[in-house]
């Protein structure tokens, strides 16, 4: 929202009138509906995720029926089991590849917060790393929740603005992670 | 299934090959056979105990350390092998002293290929050296760390971690 | 046509492009993981690959590692328990029992026969919901993920069963040390009948889609095969070295927990091929079963624990009226538990393989060293030489076959 300068240094104004609005609502439901996960499962939680795709607790109805394994193709990056200082960097690049708009839920609490593990190999969070938009706590958290923090990142996900990755309060968020924002092709 | 052996039998049968490079026999609550040995014949012996015609360890269960910060100096890391022998149901443990100043002793991948990753770790949380190992680096940590996290005078904890406070956990 | 059909015709290429006159084989570096599909774990193996074929491996492991045995050497002996589900979490209460095996074989502590049937019924329960992920992921692996979503269901009875005993599903923190800590609910008492009634069926149709499937037969047979000397000098324990031909199993050479009173066969492969891991798998569920059906039938009455007041929490009626009650009770939590000094290693049939637990204490409060003989950690060491010569499907296909729980390896 605000003025944007385009090539050619002429200015435009950029706000959101009523047709984009409910464009964004639009594309809002229809993102929500359809997120291609990326399970990066690392342990336990990995295996209560896995319960959660089975049929008894089915994520498929919510969308999720293709497990994304390629970044690139991935709109939820969904991390799983304790995250070691080891595999921070991994994880890193894996969020990097992604692209945008993209999103972070926190399955369990060796995720959230180093979980039971308070040691010298464990990566107190993820959130030390990446920016996470859904923590869902347990150990492990029964797929109910799992399902729960799924749909509150759906609830995210609908209310978006289509702005929200242009501007300036999420570039700051990237920038404290240390992570390049190259949404503007720049 | 019962042992063919007695723990007696084959601690004869070892004083008798090795002599001086036996120290002593201890007494555990399990009662395997438990043996403190000189860390330079542990690879002859083991071999030996391999090769037996008759006790056929041939079995590779662990290797792990101990580290006794209380003890006299030179015995502060303690090395410990786990053997076994399934054709007679016997299990005995081997273990040498070494000091933390220079834990130095011969690798047994060339017995046992199990040992390659089980001396990795041993080096990796403990610091002990083997030699002609064929890839000694660290296996569980980062290989930047720079020092051997098992020994006692470190903490659990990563003292750098801004997230907990000490004071509330009871550390 | 006698052309040479390695030659490219370049004649369309621009001329700026790199050009070669003939196909040539490049060795590649190709690198599996650390994060890929099919979420086996958390480990990586850097491939060199000529084409499809695999001429080398190196891998790098400790993605995972938690310090669990540093971590031991902080906590009192109950209090462990909670780590030792986090091992192979696929099967989490035999790793809980058989930590409490070993502080009762330190502290010399008898349980009731009860108790020991009991633990038996859960632990095969464990062993069967084990081989199930492992089976299921193997078909996932080679294209049949219906497999996966039928047996997936079945765990869902078995987490059921296990929330009757101890209140969780997965990591179950199951059993106390001495026994249990509440018998066996009617809930339970249903479940299991109609588990053993109707488990049995439902099993045979999952095996009727592979055993004698042709494509996976084809994708299985004389794919990452190890032979039983290379075998036994990796310290191969479990399916993986019964699919090899050598018939070890601690429940029958070293009985714990009654296992000597039930009547069950240990299955043995011939090839150590990625197929022999999987019809030993599936016959061990059987016999699973069978020594569940042994073991409900022939439950013995009892007590459902030991009586050890130094170690088992006394009753609450008790802690509210009685001194020496409320004294146990307290020590307890406190983690004052009366475990002399001493050395004991006690090894338990794991979902795969010895899992051993070396414990030294010194009469304190907690472990003065505690060491987790894990099997993943020791047999996942031969994967380099079992994927040798074989294409990039059968190594991932022989990767599932061998159940490497990342939690075990890397503690």
């Amino acid at each position: 929202m605000g003025k944007i300068t385009a090539e050619g240094n002429f200015e435009a104004i950029n706000y959101e009138g009523f047709q984009l609005t409910k464009l964004d609502t639009v594309i809002g439901v229809a993102r929500s509906n359809s997120l291609w996960p990326l399970p990066f499962a690392t342990s336990c939680c990995g295996i209560e995720y896995m319960a959660s795709m089975a049929p008894n607790y089915d994520i498929a109805r919510f969308g999720m029926e293709r497990m994304s394994f390629s970044p690139r193709q991935a709109d939820l990056l969904i991390v799983a089991g304790t995250i070691s200082k080891k595999l921070a960097p991994v994880l890193k690049q894996v969020y990097e590849q992604m692209a945008e708009p993209k999103w972070v839920l926190c399955v369990g609490a060796c995720a959230s917060s180093g979980g039971i593990f308070d040691t010298y190999s464990v990566l107190q969070g993820i959130d030390r790393v990446i920016p996470v938009d859904v923590y869902v706590p347990g150990c492990p958290p029964r797929p109910e929740q799992i399902i729960d923090g799924i749909m509150n990142i759906q609830a995210l996900v609908k209310h978006e603005s289509l702005r929200r990755r242009y501007s300036p309060e999420y570039k700051e968020l990237l920038d404290n992670y240390n992570i390049e924002n190259d949404i503007d092709g720049k | 299934m019962e042992s063919k052996f007695t723990n007696d039998q084959v601690f004869d049968a070892l004083k008798q090959q090795f002599g001086d490079a036996i120290l002593s026999l201890e007494n555990t609550t399990d009662n395997y056979l438990t043996v403190f040995v000189q860390p330079n014949e542990a690879h002859e012996m083991i071999q030996w105990l391999y090769n037996h015609a008759e006790f056929k360890v041939q079995f590779l269960t662990n290797i792990t350390g101990i580290h006794y910060p209380d003890n006299e100096e030179g015995k502060e890391l303690v090395l410990v092998y786990h053997l076994h022998s399934l054709q007679n149901n016997f299990r005995l443990r081997l273990k040498c002293y070494l000091s933390i100043d220079n834990p130095v002793i011969a690798t047994i991948t060339d017995i046992f290929s199990a040992a390659n990753w089980l001396e990795r770790e041993t080096y990796d949380l403990f610091g002990i050296i083997f030699e002609n190992h064929p890839n000694l680096k660290r296996i569980l940590n980062e290989d930047s760390m720079d020092y051997h996290p098992m020994r006692k005078e470190y903490h659990l904890e990563d003292q750098t971690r801004q997230d907990k406070d000490n004071r509330f956990f009871g550390r | 046509m006698s052309e040479d059909l390695t030659k490219i015709d370049n004649t369309n290429v621009p001329a700026n492009m790199e050009s070669h006159d003939t196909i040539e084989g490049e060795i590649a570096t190709l690198n599996l993981g650390p994060t890929h599909p099919a979420t086996h774990g958390i480990f990586q193996n850097v491939l060199k690959v000529d084409g499809e074929k695999v001429l080398s491996s190196e891998q790098t492991v400790g993605y995972i590692h938690r310090a669990f045995e540093k971590l031991a050497e902080r906590r009192p002996f109950h209090q462990i328990t909670p780590i030792t589900d986090r091992l192979n979490y696929c099967s989490s209460p035999i790793n809980n029992i058989g930590w409490h095996m070993t502080v009762e074989k330190l502290a010399g502590i008898e349980v009731p026969k009860r108790v020991q049937y009991m633990r038996v019924i859960i632990m095969e329960l464990a062993r069967i919901a084990d081989h199930l992920i492992c089976n299921s992921v193997i078909g996932v692996d080679t294209g049949a993920l219906t497999g996966f979503t039928w047996m997936f269901i079945e765990r869902e009875r078995i987490y059921d069963m296990y929330e009757e005993v101890c209140g969780a599903r997965l990591t179950t923190n199951i059993g106390r040390i001495g026994g249990f800590e509440r018998d066996f609910t009617t809930g339970f008492h249903e479940k299991i009948k109609d588990f053993l009634a109707t488990f049995p069926a439902r099993f045979e149709e999952f095996n009727s889609m592979f055993e004698r499937n042709r494509i996976f037969m084809d994708r299985t047979i004389g794919v990452g095969g190890i032979s039983a000397e290379r075998a036994l000098n990796y310290g191969f324990t479990g399916p993986n070295l019964r699919a090899a031909g050598v018939d070890y199993d601690v429940r029958v050479h070293a009985p714990y927990s009654s296992y000597e009173d039930f009547e069950f066969y240990v299955p043995v492969g011939t090839g150590g091929d990625t197929y022999d891991r999987f019809c030993v798998r599936q016959e061990e569920i059987r016999q699973s079963i069978r020594i569940i059906k042994q073991a409900y039938d022939n439950l013995p009455e009892g007590p459902y624990h030991a009586d050890v007041p130094g170690f088992y929490l006394p009753k609450k009626e008790d802690v509210y009226n009685k001194m020496e009650a409320l004294i146990y009770h307290f020590k307890i939590i406190m983690g004052e538990t009366p475990v002399p000094a001493g050395e004991v290693y006690h090894s338990v049939e794991g979902g795969n393989g010895e899992l051993g637990y070396y414990l030294i204490s010194d009469g304190g409060r907690t472990p003065y060293r505690l060491q987790f003989r894990r099997p993943c950690f020791i047999y996942y060491q031969a994967y380099p030489e079992m994927i040798t010569g074989q294409t990039l499907s059968d190594a991932v296909v022989t990767m599932s076959s061998m159940n490497v729980i990342a939690g075990e390896l890397d503690a």
